[in-house]
């Protein structure tokens, strides 16, 4: 028998379910580069990082209700993932740039819970090590790819172009989590400055949110990959009511 | 958090503790469980079963839930009724965890051991990964992800061999 020791803290069921779907969401995402990445250590790379989200995942949700249930029975609006993530892999390059974008954000996210003693401190002390490296990964590639040739420039910067307008949403509070979300998006803007720096690349201009102006994500708001990713990840164990290895 | 409250240890989860802590790793079968440091306490409770806490390497490790069933097993062998494993996140495993024994284990199997960390600090990443095979510090990172979450793939300079490295955490 295998428990995962509750925290003594009420849970923010709230937050937890918006951190555990994005860890999820992305996981999942992550996972479908699985016999189609460009080399096998990156293959190999992309699965750890998918690995280390959804042990994440199992926790957070694991908070909130049975994980499996929450997981593979919930229907597209009572999720509460960013939109960012759910975004389809794309390009590698699109994919590195949801990753840059993300990691970057969860690595702030993480360090600053992890110094608190709310209900998050002991996993996001754990997961902070992890997401380190998912950064490292993240902004090598974006200096590989944005410093790169002609074409692997192009790519990262259109990448980059295409996904900033869902990076807003990580800034918005969250009910439950004790962040200041303005202060997280000043230090994340600086340190994707300089990731960029380093890739010969500028920050991308425009909007950083409103792609939904009724909101997004985090109300059960998602774009329209999400409904195909959901049914992929979800007919088996929908096909199959209680069915286990 | 885990506070540091000691609890003084009766013989018989000493001696349980001793069992739990010889399971081999599944992933790693060169490295007992005790030498990875991830047996965190065997208490014994007063209606004669036993918890166990564990404790991942990754928060991810798809090895816990093996390690779950070979810990139950070994006790339930040894005549323990009930057992009942426990994941705990805190305080987080670090490769400073793993023994002393454990790393000279580790390389010896062909895997470059963890350094050890700075106090508070990250690793620095100068310090040299030195090759299993040849012994050679001549060595590069060819993935900062390997067969595992927890290993890197390094090739050495010198004899060429590529070789995990257990990175640190």
């Amino acid at each position: 028998m295998t428990a995962t020791v509750p925290t003594t803290a009420t849970v923010p069921a709230t937050a937890a379910l918006a951190l555990g779907d994005d860890a999820l969401v992305l996981s999942h995402r992550l996972g479908e580069w699985a016999g189609h990445a460009p080399v096998l250590e990156e293959e190999v790379a992309l699965a750890n990082i998918a690995l280390d989200l959804l042990g994440q995942a199992r926790v957070l949700l694991s908070l909130v209700g049975d994980e499996d249930e929450l997981a593979f029975l919930r229907e597209e609006r009572a999720f509460r993932n960013l939109q960012l993530v759910e975004q389809p892999n794309g390009d590698f390059a699109h994919t590195i740039a949801r990753q840059l974008y993300f990691s970057l954000h969860q690595h702030l996210l993480w360090t600053e819970l992890a110094a608190g003693d709310g209900p998050f401190a002991p996993l996001a002390a754990k997961a902070v090590k992890e997401t380190a490296y998912h950064v490292d990964h993240a902004a090598q590639w974006t200096v590989r790819l944005g410093d790169g040739t002609e074409e692997s420039t192009r790519r990262m910067r259109a990448a980059l172009d295409a996904l900033w307008k869902y990076t807003g949403e990580m800034f918005q509070p969250v009910d439950g989590l004790d962040v200041d979300g303005s202060a997280l998006e000043q230090r994340w803007l600086a340190e994707l400055a300089e990731v960029l720096d380093r890739a010969r690349l500028s920050l991308p201009e425009g909007p950083r949110t409103g792609a939904w102006s009724a909101g997004a994500g985090r109300q059960g708001l998602h774009t329209e990959p999400f409904g195909r990713m959901l049914a992929e990840m979800q007919h088996l164990h929908r096909s199959h009511p209680g069915a286990s290895w | 958090m885990v506070t540091g409250a000691v609890v003084e240890e009766t013989r018989l989860e000493q001696e349980l503790a001793a069992l739990a802590g010889s399971v081999p790793d599944p992933e790693l079968p060169v490295l007992t469980l005790a030498e990875l440091g991830v047996l965190r306490r065997v208490h014994m409770r007063e209606d004669g079963g036993v918890d166990v806490d564990l404790t991942p390497t990754y928060t991810g490790c798809p090895a816990i839930e093996a390690m779950s069933a070979d810990i139950e097993r070994v006790l339930t062998d040894h005549g323990i009724p009930r057992v009942t494993v426990r994941t705990v996140l805190s305080p987080a495993w670090s490769t400073d965890d793993i023994s002393a024994e454990g790393r000279r284990k580790l390389a010896e199997f062909g895997i470059a051991p963890p350094r050890p960390h700075a106090a508070g600090g990250p690793v620095p990443v100068s310090l040299s990964v030195r090759c299993p095979h040849c012994g050679s510090t001549d060595t590069e990172l060819l993935s900062r992800f390997s067969s595992t979450a927890c290993k890197a793939l390094r090739r050495c300079v010198a004899c060429r061999e590529p070789f995990d490295h257990f990175k640190e955490l």
